[in-house]
Order: structure tokens, then C-alpha cells, then sequence
């Protein structure tokens, strides 16, 4: 693996260089360093995917699209990391050119974007598809959870849901405005035995039956 | 490793094999003791405090797989533990075409790298249950043997909880309990109506400080990858590495123990080991050895410690070695709760594991199996990571749009984008996890065809469940339907029935197996006596679950750190008195 080809793979914020950070074994580095130099996806494979997961997750006023979230770059990793999706997906991928081809007489790469929609459209309603298109929905729903999966675990992803935490923090309980917003409470058994963040600081002390003193 | 030590062989007091909750409590226990120990790990030292160490607070986008498990980290790849089913160069086999998942941990700490960190004493009953119900046998030591020990690891680890009073889930010196997560609110309400009890979890996080060497829980919700601040248990933290740094302890890492030397007199004179950095073998000397490599490692060294005192190895004579191995039962189910879709956000990470929990709370007499379960509650805005937005093709049809219509399964664009968010958080379930029946037909032993890369003769492994843990998976399917239903959940996926024995897991993946070096007064039917000393080698110990005569519902943790301490003590005072 070359600077380069890091370069190329990185999403912004995101450290790439030798794999995943932290207590890696020997074997864990070499295999990261590898998959991460080596690619999965075809230039036209790498074309049909970026269309497509823009389609499943586009850009709006809040987020940002799939591609500018390299959600391909991620999928051509999961390739290499768990090969049992290599056969699906480039099955899928090929699919699509018989499809375009009946359809339209070209290759997918080729197709306008509306072209592409009843493409998609075929296979993306898992309960509505015509059993025909069975395995092309299979293949889809494989694709739709890759994109989605890898949209959401990025920073952009965390910033959509509105994820909070991931941060040190002092958790004191549901706030009160959705307690009361679902009609809930705490168990008053236990309100005197709660943490109460003021008590973090103190090493506890207990009595001889354990009740805690100090 | 500067030494060739079957040349000049160096002796220590005790040799401790392993260095999980067992093995890192004898650790702590005899070199403050005084005595000079060996500490022989057959995976790496680490330490979450040094930041190439840490994994704690990673996002997911600095993992390329974002989190995703792999074959040497199959919880994910920001989990501590390293190991997993399926080692590389370390295989197991099975036999009569049953089922066994061995899952191990290659590091310093062991298997306590991985754990719920759920810290339950075993009860009175635990220990007498032949006694109870007839079945299996009582173990030769009971709670009131135990309970000082108890005391001791709950002040020395700490464990959050809440006195209850309940006689078979004995209280002890609890810190306090983090209040409730709203799903768990959500499923107490459910529970209570159907009559059963939640109460605080009982979870070894420090909520307050203990002493000033380990900082406090900062509730990041992620204690599987092990905590920077040393909050919550793992054995490295809180027992090895404290024990190097006080006493004449040395680790021996990458070290993976062939057999345990003996003499001719049959005592133990030490243990043969591989180092996996030089693939040589050393030899280290001792007057004690204790194992703790967890109960199925342990059986196999004393398995493979064949010698012409023990000609079928330490234990073997007793024709149990290997023998009434049991983990814990397992099953669970999941639902999705309208109320939580589109819920409004904030921190809700919370420790490492649920803040509530159910014990045991029905009488077995009044039932058609013999033992119980406790349930473990899951659910909330956990952090999205790999796995998040996917199932929209079967999922996406439980959100309804303003009008009460429900969105179509699967789909693309902007309308997927705003649902896969408005779903997060609304999902929840809960696991049972039982006591099983100890039985003489589940076991392991050496497969004689068969070595690791070691050239040590491995595993193999033979075990069924029998009809009382299949009737107690269907009561628990019976009750996570009433609980979630009750609590206002719509069920998903379909309720397992016969033909996947009510969902109850394969047995090895609850990670609670015991039982195969079982602790007795009688040698013909017990390997070990109840101070965990081999019947048949009185200087050679087992501080893993091995010695469980039974494993309770409860998770064996708790139970291996104050049965290890009590053996420690003994070793002790046995050598004190110089008896061994």
C-alpha cells in the first residue's frame, strides 16, 4: 500500500492508514494493510454502485449523498473483509446490464437516470416485486443494507440521526420531558439508592451489612 | 524469553496458568502473599490506558469494516477480546454429530476482556440443587464457605446493585445503580403486569471510586472494549497488572502451555510450555501450580499431563476429567415499540450492559423443568454502527406516516433516509440465560487424531441438551412474548418453536461452560477436592469454573473470583504449613 492509495481511501476525519486503530495483533495489521491495498470493484463496477447509492441515499438539505460519503470505498471493503458478499453482489451487478439491455438496448452505464429508476423500481419493493425479479430484489436488499449501513457510520451518518453520545458524560436518568411525555417514572423503591453524580468523586464506604455510609 | 529453560530451569513458588478472573485473582492473592509467582498468558499483554491500546471511543469510521466483527474479534472490531470460535492453528473437533462452540481469549485478562460484566453470587440453593430437585449432585461446599469470599471481591472489584433480600440472589456491598433507560422503563412496565420481577442490574462499574487507583465510570456504554480509566473489571486491570507492579510476579506472554511436570512421586514439579514467538519449548519450575485457563484448557493440560506417575494424565484416574462440562442455556427474542419512533434525542449511552434485570422468580416444583433463568434487557440509542439502517426490507413497514399509514418495506431515497432515522432507538429485547444439567455424557477430551500448531493434542467435544433446558427455552419464549406484548412491543420475526428447540443456543455460546475438573470429596467421581486441589496431585490447583459442580443461572464470574481467592488462601496456608 503506497501514501497514495491512503489517500485516495480516506474519508475525511477518517485514519485509515494501517487498518483499525488500537491493540491490534500482529496478523490483524498485515490483514488490514492488505485488503486495504487491494480493490474488489471493477472502474464500471465502481460506476453502476456510485449511481445506485446515491439513489438509496441522496443528498438533502440536512446530508450529504452516499458518494460523498465514499459509501462505495466502504463496500469494496467489505468485499475483501467478509468474501461471502463477493458472489451476490457482482451477481447483481451484472444483472443490471442484462436488465438495461433487455429494457433499452445498452449497458447500464449508459442508461439516463430515469431508466435507472425503473430499473430500481423493479427489484427495491421487497413486498410488491414480481417474483420474477426474486433474486434481483435479494441482491438489492444486500446493496440497500451495505449503503445504508455505511452512510450511518459516518460522522455525516451520526450527525443525521442525532446520536449523542460516545462521549464521557454523567448519566443521571431519563430527562424529565420524556418521562413525562410517555407517562413514565422511575421506580421511587429505588430513589435513594441512585447514583447521584455529586457522590462520583467519593470512594464509598460502607457498613458491615453493606449499606453505604460514606 | 533469554533462556533455553529445559537447560536451567527457573523456579518460582507458584506457576499460575492463565490469566483471566481466575488466574489474575491467584495472581493478586499469593504474590501479596509474599510468594514468587509465574504468571504464563498464552496471548499478549495490553493495556486500555496507553492510547495504542485503546479501542474505547473509536467511531466507527476509524475501522474500515466500521465496526464489524471478524474471525479474531467476532463481537466487533473495537472489542478487546482477541480470540474468538475459531482460532487460527488452534482447532477443536466434536464428535456424534453434536455441537460445541469453544470460545477463547489470547491475552492478558482472558475472557474477562469479553464479559456482560453481570456480577451475580450464587445462592444457597445454587449449591444444593440435587439436595432440591434430585438431579446432578450438590457441590461439597455451600454459600456460607463462599459468602466471605464474596465480600471481599465486591469490595476489592466493586458491583453496582441494589439489597433486595431476595434469599437465592444474595446481596452484598453494592455501589449505586444507574437509574433506568427508558426502554427499560418501557419493559418494567411490561414485566410488572405480568408479575415479574425487574430490579438493578448488578454490573462491576464503578459508579463511585473504590479506592483512588481506578477512575469512575464515565458512561460511554462501551466496557467490551475495555476501559482507559480502569472503571469497570477485567482481570488485567484490576488484578495482573496491580500484582506486577506490588509483587515478584513475572508474566509470561505468548506462552502456550503443553503439559504440567510431575515427578516421580506424582507431584507437580511445573509446566512445559510453547513460546508462540520462537515456537520453542521452555520449561518452568515451581512448588505449586495452579490452572486457570478456563474450565476446558485446564482439562485438556491435565488430559495431556500424561507421565509415568499419571499415566492418564492429572485427574484422569477419576474417570470424570472433561466430564459434566455445561454452559449456560440461552434464548432470546425482539420487538419493536411504537412509542420509541421518532423519539427525541440525548445521551442514553449508560454503562457497558442493561440497567435492569430480571432474577430467577418462580418455583421450579411448580414447573416441568427443573431450574431457572434470569433475563437480560436490551434496547435504547446505542451507538450506530455497522449493522445500523439495515432490515429496511422487513423493518421499514412497522413506521407509520402521520396519517396511520405504513411506510412500504424496502425502498430507496430521501423517504428511507428519514425513516431509518426516525426507527433508531425503537428497537428492544431481552436473552435468557438458565441453568442447565450437569450430565456425565457432556464432556470433552483429547481427539487423538488431532493437534494444534503447538503439536498439542486438541479438543473434542461431545455434548446434547437434554429435554429440562428445552422445555425451560420454551417457558422463556412464553415469557418474552407476555413481557413485551404487555410492555406495548409488537414481536419481530416468529416465535421459535420445537424444531429450533424454542431458540435455545448452541451449548459454548453463553461462554458459562464449567464442570469438567468438578470439585467432590470422592475421588472416584471428582477431580479436584473442595479447596480445588487435585485428588491425585496435591501441589497442583484449577481457579477456572472447572471445580462448578453446577453452573447456576448466574454468570460463573463472580463465583471464579471468590472460589480462586478461597484456593489461594489455602495454597497459603498449606505451604506455610508445609504440606504441599
Amino acid at each position: 500500500m503506497t501514501g497514495c492509495e491512503t489517500e485516495e481511501k480516506a474519508v475525511s476525519g477518517q485514519i485509515f492508514e494501517g487498518g483499525t486503530p488500537g491493540g491490534r495483533t500482529a496478523e490483524e495489521k498485515a490483514r488490514d494493510a492488505k485488503l486495504l491495498a487491494d480493490s474488489f470493484f471493477t472502474e464500471e463496477e465502481r460506476k453502476k454502485l456510485d449511481t445506485l447509492v446515491d439513489i438509496i441515499m441522496p443528498a438533502d438539505s440536512e446530508s450529504p449523498a452516499a458518494t460523498e460519503l465514499k459509501v462505495t470505498d466502504f463496500m469494496d471493503f467489505m468485499m475483501l473483509d467478509q468474501p461471502g458478499y463477493q458472489t451476490p453482489m457482482r451477481g447483481g451487478l451484472m444483472w443490471l446490464d442484462f436488465e438495461a439491455d433487455e429494457k433499452f438496448g445498452k449497458p447500464f452505464n449508459e442508461l439516463s437516470k430515469n431508466q435507472v429508476i425503473e430499473i430500481v423500481e423493479l427489484v427495491a419493493w421487497p413486498d410488491k416485486a414480481d417474483p420474477a425479479y426474486e433474486g434481483g430484489v435479494r441482491w438489492f436488499n444486500l446493496l440497500r443494507n451495505l449503503t445504508c449501513t455505511g452512510y450511518f457510520t459516518t460522522e455525516a451518518g451520526w450527525k443525521y440521526m442525532g446520536y449523542k453520545g460516545n462521549t464521557p458524560n454523567v448519566w443521571d436518568g431519563i430527562p424529565q420531558q420524556v418521562l413525562d411525555k410517555h407517562g413514565l417514572s422511575n421506580p421511587e423503591k429505588y430513589t435513594a439508592f441512585y447514583l447521584k453524580p455529586e457522590d462520583r468523586g467519593k470512594v464509598v464506604e460502607w457498613d458491615d451489612d453493606g449499606n453505604i455510609i460514606g | 524469553m533469554s533462556f533455553q529453560i529445559k537447560e536451567t530451569p527457573d523456579t518460582y513458588d507458584v506457576i499460575i496458568v492463565g490469566s483471566g478472573a481466575g488466574g489474575g485473582m491467584a495472581s493478586k492473592v499469593l504474590s501479596e502473599a509474599g510468594l514468587s509467582v509465574a504468571v504464563v498468558e498464552a496471548g499478549g499483554d495490553f493495556d486500555p490506558a496507553k492510547d495504542e491500546d485503546r479501542t474505547q471511543l473509536r467511531p466507527p469510521w476509524e475501522s474500515p469494516r466500521r465496526g464489524a466483527g471478524t474471525r479474531i474479534r467476532p463481537f466487533g472490531d473495537f472489542d478487546a477480546a482477541i480470540g474468538g470460535w475459531d482460532i487460527e492453528g488452534e482447532p477443536y473437533t466434536r464428535k456424534n454429530g453434536t455441537q460445541f462452540d469453544w470460545f477463547r481469549s489470547r491475552m492478558v485478562g482472558g475472557r474477562t476482556n469479553h464479559w456482560g460484566r453481570i456480577s451475580l453470587r450464587f445462592g444457597p440453593n445454587d449449591f444444593k440443587r440435587a439436595s432440591i430437585d434430585g438431579m446432578g449432585d450438590d457441590w461439597p461446599i455451600g454459600y456460607d464457605e463462599l459468602k466471605p469470599y464474596y465480600d471481599r471481591v465486591d469490595k476489592l472489584i466493586g458491583v453496582f446493585g441494589t439489597k433486595e433480600g431476595i434469599y437465592n440472589e444474595p446481596d452484598g456491598f453494592f455501589l449505586p445503580p444507574p437509574k433506568p433507560r427508558l426502554h427499560e422503563l418501557f419493559i418494567k412496565k411490561g414485566a410488572d403486569s405480568a408479575g415479574i420481577p425487574m430490579i438493578p442490574s448488578r454490573l462491576s462499574m464503578l459508579t463511585r471510586p473504590i479506592n483512588n487507583e481506578r477512575g469512575v465510570c464515565f458512561f460511554c456504554n462501551q466496557c467490551n472494549r475495555a476501559c482507559q480509566a480502569y472503571a469497570d473489571f477485567s482481570a488485567g486491570t484490576c488484578l495482573v497488572h496491580p500484582a506486577i507492579k506490588k509483587g515478584k510476579v513475572d508474566l509470561y506472554t505468548f506462552s502456550m502451555v503443553r503439559k504440567v511436570t510431575t515427578d516421580d512421586q506424582g507431584k507437580a514439579t511445573g509446566v512445559s510450555f510453547v513460546s508462540k514467538v520462537d515456537m520453542k519449548e521452555y520449561k518452568l519450575r515451581s512448588r505449586v501450580v495452579v490452572l486457570g485457563a478456563s474450565a476446558c484448557e485446564s482439562a485438556r493440560i491435565m488430559m495431556n499431563s500424561k507421565s509415568k506417575s499419571h499415566p492418564n494424565g492429572i485427574g484422569g484416574d477419576s474417570g470424570v476429567l472433561g466430564r459434566y462440562l455445561h454452559d449456560s442455556t440461552g434464548a432470546d427474542r425482539m420487538g419493536i415499540m411504537p412509542d420509541l419512533i421518532d423519539r427525541e434525542r440525548y445521551n442514553e449511552d449508560g454503562v457497558g450492559g442493561m440497567h435492569m434485570y430480571t432474577p430467577w422468580w418462580l418455583d421450579n416444583k411448580k414447573l416441568d423443568f427443573a431450574r431457572g433463568y434470569h433475563i437480560e434487557y436490551w434496547g435504547g440509542m446505542g451507538q450506530p454502527a455497522y449493522g445500523t439502517g439495515m432490515s429496511m426490507d422487513s423493518m421499514r413497514k412497522y413506521i407509520k406516516d402521520e396519517f396511520g399509514n405504513p411506510s412500504p418495506n424496502g425502498g430507496y431515497g430521501e423517504g428511507l433516509k428519514k425513516d431509518i432515522r426516525r426507527i433508531y432507538g425503537s428497537t428492544l429485547g431481552m436473552s435468557g440465560r438458565g441453568e442447565s444439567i450437569p450430565r456425565y455424557d457432556n464432556y470433552c477430551e483429547i481427539d487423538p487424531n488431532v493437534v494444534d500448531k503447538y503439536g498439542i493434542p486438541v479438543l473434542r467435544f461431545n455434548y446434547t441438551w437434554s429435554d429440562q433446558e428445552i422445555k425451560q427455552a420454551k417457558h422463556m419464549q412464553d415469557t418474552f412474548e407476555e413481557i413485551l406484548t404487555n410492555a406495548g412491543a409488537i414481536l419481530l420475526g416468529s416465535k421459535p418453536g420445537p424444531e429450533s428447540k424454542y431458540g435455545l443456543a448452541a451449548p459454548g455460546r453463553i461462554i458459562h461452560e464449567v464442570g469438567t475438573t468438578r470439585m467432590g470429596n470422592d475421588a472416584k467421581s471428582s477431580v479436584v477436592n473442595s479447596n480445588c486441589q487435585a485428588h491425585d496431585c496435591d501441589n497442583l490447583f484449577v481457579v477456572d469454573a472447572g471445580p462448578f459442580v453446577s453452573q447456576a443461572d448466574k454468570n460463573p464470574t463472580w463465583t471464579i473470583l471468590a472460589l480462586s481467592w478461597r484456593t489461594s488462601d489455602y495454597i497459603v496456608d498449606q505451604l506455610k504449613q508445609k504440606n504441599i
